[in-house]
């Protein structure tokens, strides 16, 4: 190990840094509600996808309390249904899907590109808008009773529940708008606004990511827009469009629903993985082992990930020989995450290694992620599946890669671009703590739930035979440790937005272009049209050399 | 009519030439549109399979439609899409007014389609072809029929839906049109909005044959 290169940046061409940055451009409350700098509405959506990562986490901690107990701890049976269901449409709908791509994505990457802003900033208010107003109508929804159905709606008995479904269906629709109006915005930056010279070998590998996570976006949200669309019609109109009872077919819904749902999954783990491939290299000062490899991987799971949405109907009556090529056709997508994850390690090989939080969570991400990928291997066999289906083996396996892969990198991403941000340093030391502890607490809730579901603990049931309490005991206690680990991280950054030191432009010494520019930017990033006519990951060059050739 | 103030012909700070800002809105609206047809597609998928599984009470159901509507509606939206298209042309050629008739001619095509539409949805209404639980017609008292008529409902009500947005769209352009926003150089938001009629008709020409023809 070394130790960091301290670099500021070189003296300016024409006075130095006298542009004000975007949070000092302008102020008053309305600069902000109407503001079309894409690090504005970026800052929004990070306090607002923390407010649901609190609410998300908030309902976990309720279920995780429940559970202590094998009957009744704190609540009653249907307020815990309603508690799951909650738990899960917060998580996937307000946070996990939002989470990197409105909030580092819309940050990040018109700088990554060397761009001034997105390709159409007033939409991009727009979708913040719609995300708000999904996020009211689900909120609402929940605080009128909520809905029992898990996160799923299932037909038929999304069909017949007699609590409230449709204000819950509603709001998720209308984030999918918000959704669908951020990738269009992205895609469209990526191809019209990149800086002058690069070409689409030198794209950093984060774009490449959100560019993925965009075009997977744009095709399966719809899908399930419609999808929720005819489940609320069943219920709430009676159109019986999945209803057995005129005809209807609901394994139907089940293909429709998972033809976005999985392809979702990589909704969150891509922009997770484009994260990664940023801390990775730039704390081993490296170029990546293989920039094709982790770029086409990127796009190979963007791809495959439509055909594999059959491995959630293992037991829905779906044929043998549909299973078979379902399962196999998921597997392709442990290749590609193992060609990132090989290729992420090697890059560490004879690198110049900074020991830091973002690479403190790329480890536990690399733990995490592998565990998940490698038990989601075995789930995508059928005869295993079979014997896991619906227990709390897949809950383990899910949340491996959900929480263990997008949040932890979303911490990462958190910490990593924190100076860029805010312009401020964080506590390392803090935060080295908060990262270990995460990562303990995380294992602790989990690990436990793989061994439940293997002895045949169902998801989703609020009570159990008494042999399973320990284990249950254990995950309760993970959770609270995951969640102090969670608190004293955001403290840690919050407490550096007041009081950390002034962070340089690239503290980090790395050849990252979004380091180019001052912490935190100027309004419009860059001086001019910045020249990025060569590779994000060039460790040959000084900071000096790199900020020449930009012309920065 | 007094020369606008023209906000369109503006450069955003995020381009360097009006025609890149052109080029986007247009790739931006061809993105837009996939999304509208994997909308559709969960539509038709679910057509596909009930069709796979009640394939005789589906002809059936195009039978008992009544094949004029739906074909009279499909030329009526065809015409409606080569006005749209030839405004584009004559905003190339500086000829705004011509376009701003055009486009009021789209749109009155476009709420012709939806009156006639209205019709045929008022004779389903009696003959009790509705959807899902409250299907009651007595000629086709079948799963499958009821299914079919689910479909028709939801597939073309969706349409519908997608026809009204556009009528009001086309209608804006056309006033836009009137008043000299679209110039010969700057007329990418008319390009956009006629791409999207051009897409609420394409989707007729699909639903048309499964839903009339057997």
């Amino acid at each position: 190990m070394t130790a960091a290169p301290t670099e500021t940046a070189p003296p300016l061409p024409d006075g130095p840094e006298s542009e004000p940055s975007y949070l000092a451009v302008e102020s008053g409350l309305w600069s902000w509600l109407n503001t079309r700098d894409h690090k504005r509405i970026a800052l929004m959506f990070y306090v607002t996808v923390l407010g649901t990562f609190l609410l998300g986490g908030t309902f976990a901690l309720a279920l995780r309390t429940e559970l202590l107990t094998p009957r009744r701890t704190i609540m009653d049976a249907m307020t815990y249904n309603r508690m799951f269901t909650l738990h899960g449409v917060t998580m996937v709908w307000l946070f996990l899907i939002p989470s990197i791509p409105t909030v580092f994505g819309n940050f990040i990457l018109p700088i990554q590109l060397g761009a001034k802003d997105l390709a159409f900033p007033k939409l991009n208010l727009v979708s913040f808008y719609m995300f708000l107003l999904g996020l009211a109508t689900t909120v609402g929804g929940m605080l009128a009773g909520g809905t029992d159905t898990g996160w799923t709606f299932y037909p038929p008995y999304s069909d017949l529940t007699p609590t409230r479904l449709v204000p819950v269906l509603l709001g998720i629709f209308i984030l999918g708008i918000s959704t669908i109006l951020t990738g269009v915005n992205f895609v469209a930056t990526t191809h019209m606004l990149r800086a002058r010279g690069m070409r689409w070998s030198q794209i950093p590998l984060f774009v490449w990511t959100i560019y993925g996570t965009s075009i997977i976006m744009l095709l399966a949200t719809p899908v399930l827009g419609m999808s929720l669309l005819l489940v609320g019609l069943d219920h709430g109109l009676g159109l019986g469009i999945f209803d057995p009872a005129v005809g209807g077919d609901p394994v139907l819904f089940e293909h429709i629903f998972w033809f976005y749902s999985h392809p979702a999954v990589y909704i969150m783990i891509l922009p997770a993985m484009g994260v990664i491939s940023e801390v990775v290299p730039t704390f081993a000062h490296r170029r990546p082992a293989s920039y094709t490899a982790i770029a086409a991987s990127t796009l190979g799971i963007a791809f495959v990930g439509f055909f594999t949405w059959g491995h959630h109907m293992f037991v829905a009556g779906i044929s043998t020989y549909d299973a078979g090529v379902f399962g196999i056709l998921s597997m392709f997508v442990a290749i590609f995450s193992a060609i990132k994850v090989f290729t992420w390690t090697a890059t560490l090989y004879k690198g110049q290694i900074v020991f830091s939080t973002p690479l403190l969570y790329f480890f536990a991400f690399l733990f995490l992620f592998v565990f998940g990928g490698m038990t989601g291997v075995a789930v995508a066999t059928q005869s295993l599946d079979v014997h896991w289906h619906d227990t709390y083996f897949v809950v383990a396996h899910f949340h491996f890669i959900m929480v263990g892969g997008s949040v932890t990198a979303f911490l990462a991403a958190a910490h990593y671009w924190f100076p860029k941000m805010f312009g401020r340093m964080y506590s390392e030391r803090v935060g080295l703590l908060s990262a270990s502890a995460v990562f303990l607490g995380f294992v602790l809730t989990f690990l436990p739930q793989f061994l439940l579901g293997n002895m045949g603990m169902p998801r989703r049931y609020y009570s159990y035979p008494a042999q399973f309490q320990w284990l249950h005991v254990l995950s309760t206690g993970g959770a609270y440790l995951l969640a102090g680990a969670l608190l004293l991280t955001f403290t840690n950054l919050a407490l550096a937005l007041k009081w950390g030191e002034k962070a340089p432009a690239n503290p980090w010494g790395s050849r990252s272009f979004e380091w180019l520019t001052p912490s935190p930017p100027p309004k419009h990033n860059f001086r001019g049209a910045p020249n990025l006519d060569y590779s994000p990951y060039d460790y040959t060059m000084t900071d000096e050399e790199a900020h020449a050739r930009a012309g920065q | 009519m007094p020369a606008p103030d023209n906000e369109l012909a503006t450069l955003g700070d995020q381009y360097d030439s009006l025609e890149t800002q052109e080029r986007s809105l247009e790739l931006g609206m061809w993105i837009f549109l996939a999304t509208e047809i994997l909308l559709f597609a969960a539509l038709f998928a679910l057509y596909a399979s009930y069709r796979s599984m009640y394939l005789a009470d589906f002809k059936a159901g195009i039978e008992h439609n009544t094949l004029a509507f739906g074909t009279v509606n499909m030329y009526v939206l065809l015409t409606s899409s080569l006005l749209a298209a030839l405004s584009v042309s004559a905003v190339r050629a500086d000829r705004p007014r011509t376009a701003s008739w055009l486009l009021g001619g789209t749109a009155l095509l476009g709420a012709a389609f939806l009156a006639i539409k209205l019709c045929e949805y008022w004779r389903h209404w009696q003959e009790g072809s509705l959807p899902g639980r409250y299907y009651h017609d007595r000629e086709l008292p079948t799963f499958g029929a009821n299914r079919f008529f689910t479909m028709y409902w939801v597939m073309t009500g969706l349409h519908a839906l997608h026809v009204t947005a556009g009528v009001g769209v086309v209608t804006w352009m056309a006033v836009r049109a009137r008043r000299g926003f679209y110039t010969r150089a700057v007329h990418a938001r008319l390009v956009i909005g006629t791409l999207y009629w051009h897409l609420v008709d394409v989707i007729w020409i699909f639903l048309w044959p499964l839903l009339y023809l057997s």
